[in-house]
């Protein structure tokens, strides 16, 4: 086994794409190693993070559902707040401030809900690069305001009608136009999966979350946090949140999978609870595909939850013990997504709402004198109409 | 001896090039892909790739993606390709090999799938989506069995070449151009440039493929090396044809055999 090859997290990771595209892997590799304790890289990051996402995010004190559930203290941390609306913007300026000083003219990127589409489109527009963008057809119709927006934005979208018309096939799309003009163009992906360098460097540009949340938390309560909780898809924010509290066995980190209508039908994209360790997209990892690695058909009423592997730093995280996954049916965390516009006045991405969900379940289990963040990965506007349509209501959407 | 090593060094002797042609197992199903084998063989294929279908397949184009799904709609699995290996392995001696993509092999057991290979008569694999640094996943399994893990090289493989190229066994899978498979009118990698680097390291044959879509660029590709890779344009016939797609890829096979001569 050749699990001892670059970018692994135990036996998870590697880079097994095609050879076409190994020396773009290698080049990136060596770039991100050169740029990512480079001081002026550090610095224009941080100008970017600070003056144009409008970082540092809040850590919000939940007064409200901190009373209503009557457990731990619950903070909120605000990556909705972020420019474009969703964390996905602390790694798309990361990785295209990286591809700018590699000389890339064309940035390509796959997207699930169309949060990394348009924070990627967003980031181009900033930089002048060309753009282009991959999301499965069927996500481009529930999701008809990003693809929108991307446009406006200068971006090209492209809805793949192949497979399950979700995110997995525009991972394979955007794989295959990367193989294509692999010399002029950087591959953005959205999460922590990919071939080597891009879990770690994903990771790297999110793990601002969980250093901030530390920070804050400090201030506040002079304390570190009982539990963690995140959703995870492929798993970006989620690794954010956790990463900088991975030393601190305290801290307990959970993570929010999509469950669908259940994991005991076909139509959930639950990994941990029901993957088994494949290698695709580039990775060895968690996968949920047939006995003969064939990937299966996955499903979620989120887009961006709606992929059937994870990260294979998550999967280790998974197979070790130190971070829990637990399932989220399509009505619990539509459930949560009424709760908390309700309680505190916030809307979350449907995403985000399988993390309140999560949250939801465990906090009356705590302590009143333990604390439990929430990462709010992205906010809701994009939902309001699909989730109007799955409580039957007809919102005129013209 | 190795099947495909036999056959190679057979068609040295003779200064011929070798011709290899590749189909999708299962499409349009598998008593057609045995057919289909025998006829490619009987009309001049030195050596058949036989393309286990994935769901996924990053790597290939249009024509082979969906011959891919259509071969699964059929419930094309692995147990049964081998069984369908098993019976052209009895009519036929000559070099077979399975191009599939890694996730196939591993989730079948790796070890499990390499002693099937041997037993079952397969000669070789190539697997799209394993680069040279992860070689180590099939290569002592492939080697325990006699089973030759065919290694590629890209146009943008560069500096890379001598190493892979070195280590390269059965032959070197030269990958004509960048992107997916699937045939293409015209060509823009210099290859006297990169089958010159690959030479200098290359102890093997060298084939090349992706995009070679008919005879005359067939002869044309044959001229830098020895011997070129067929796919997608065989593809396409059998899914003009389906099931009556047989005489017609032999007299598509055999004009690529002579072109090459």
């Amino acid at each position: 086994m050749s699990d001892t090859s670059k970018g692994r997290f135990g036996i998870f990771g590697g880079q097994y794409v095609p050879e076409t595209v190994m020396n773009a892997v290698n080049e990136l590799d060596a770039a991100y190693e050169k740029y990512k304790d480079d001081p002026e890289f550090i610095k224009d990051l941080k100008a970017l993070y600070r003056d144009y996402a409008g970082r540092p995010s809040m850590l919000y004190y939940a007064e409200k559902m901190t009373k209503d559930l009557g457990g731990a203290k619950v903070y909120i941390k605000r990556e909705d707040l972020n420019h474009t609306g969703a964390h996905k913007i602390n790694n798309v300026l990361g990785q295209i401030l990286l591809a700018k000083r590699m000389g890339k003219t064309r940035i390509i990127a796959e997207t699930g809900a169309g949060q990394h589409g348009v924070a990627t489109a967003t980031a181009c527009a900033l930089f002048g690069l060309e753009c282009q963008v991959y999301m499965g057809a069927e996500d481009a119709v529930r999701q008809s305001l990003n693809v929108y927006r991307m446009e406006l934005l200068g971006a090209s979208v492209t809805a793949v009608e192949e497979g399950t018309n979700t995110l997995k096939d525009a991972i394979n799309a955007a794989m295959r136009d990367w193989a294509e003009n692999v010399t002029t163009t950087f591959y953005c992906i959205g999460s922590v999966m990919g071939p080597h360098p891009y879990p770690a460097m994903v990771r790297d540009f999110q793990k601002i979350i969980s250093e901030e949340i530390r920070e804050q938390l400090m201030e506040k309560e002079g304390k570190l946090p009982d539990c963690v909780c995140a959703c995870v898809g492929g798993g970006s924010n989620a690794m954010g949140a956790f990463y900088d509290f991975i030393k601190d066995e305290s801290v307990r980190l959970v993570g929010a999978e999509a469950a669908g209508h259940g994991v005991d039908t076909d139509k959930h994209a639950a990994t941990f609870a029901k993957g088994t360790t494949g290698i695709f997209h580039g990775m060895k990892s968690l996968f949920l595909q047939n006995e003969f690695g064939q990937i299966d058909p996955v499903y979620s009423i989120s887009a961006g939850l709606d992929y059937p592997g994870i990260g294979p730093e998550h999967a280790m995280l998974g197979k070790s013990g130190r971070a829990e996954y637990i399932p989220i049916t399509d009505e619990e965390s539509v459930q949560a997504f009424e709760y908390l516009s309700k309680t505190e006045g916030i809307i979350p991405a449907i995403e985000s709402a399988h993390a309140v969900a999560a949250a939801l379940k465990i906090v009356p289990k705590m302590g009143k004198d333990q604390i439990m963040v929430i990462n709010l990965s992205g906010r809701g506007d994009k939902d309001v109409y699909s989730i109007a349509r799955y409580r039957g209501k007809d919102v005129v959407n013209s | 001896m190795n099947r495909i090593d036999k056959a190679l060094s057979e068609l040295k002797d003779k200064g011929e090039k070798a011709l290899i042609t590749f189909v999708t197992a299962g499409d349009p199903d598998l008593d057609n892909t045995e057919k289909l084998i025998l006829k490619m063989f009987e009309s001049g294929s030195d050596i058949i790739e036989i393309g286990v279908p994935f769901s996924d397949p990053v790597a290939e184009g249009k024509v082979i993606q969906e011959a891919s799904l259509r071969s699964l709609s059929q419930g094309t699995d692995l147990t049964g390709i081998f069984a369908m290996v098993e019976s052209v392995r009895k009519k036929t001696d000559k070099p077979l090999i399975l191009m599939m993509y890694i996730n196939t092999i591993f989730r079948f057991g790796t070890e499990r799938f390499f002693t099937l290979c041997r037993e079952k008569g397969i000669d070789g694999v190539i697997v799209p989506d394993l680069p040279y640094e992860e070689r180590d996943e099939v290569q002592p399994y492939a080697k325990d069995n006699g089973i030759r893990a065919i290694s590629l090289v890209a146009p943008t493989s560069h500096q890379r070449i001598s190493d892979i190229a070195a280590e390269a066994e059965g032959f070197l899978y030269c990958v004509s151009s960048t992107g997916v498979t699937g045939t293409r009118s015209k060509f823009t990698t210099n290859f006297d440039e990169f089958f010159g680097e690959i030479k200098k390291s290359c102890k093997v044959p060298a084939m090349v493929g992706f995009g070679i879509s008919g005879p005359e660029q067939a002869k044309k590709m044959s001229s830098y090396c020895d011997g070129i890779i067929v796919g997608s344009a065989v593809v396409k016939i059998v899914a003009e044809h389906g099931k009556n797609s047989a005489d017609k890829v032999g007299e598509f096979v055999k004009s690529l055999k002579e072109a090459i001569l």
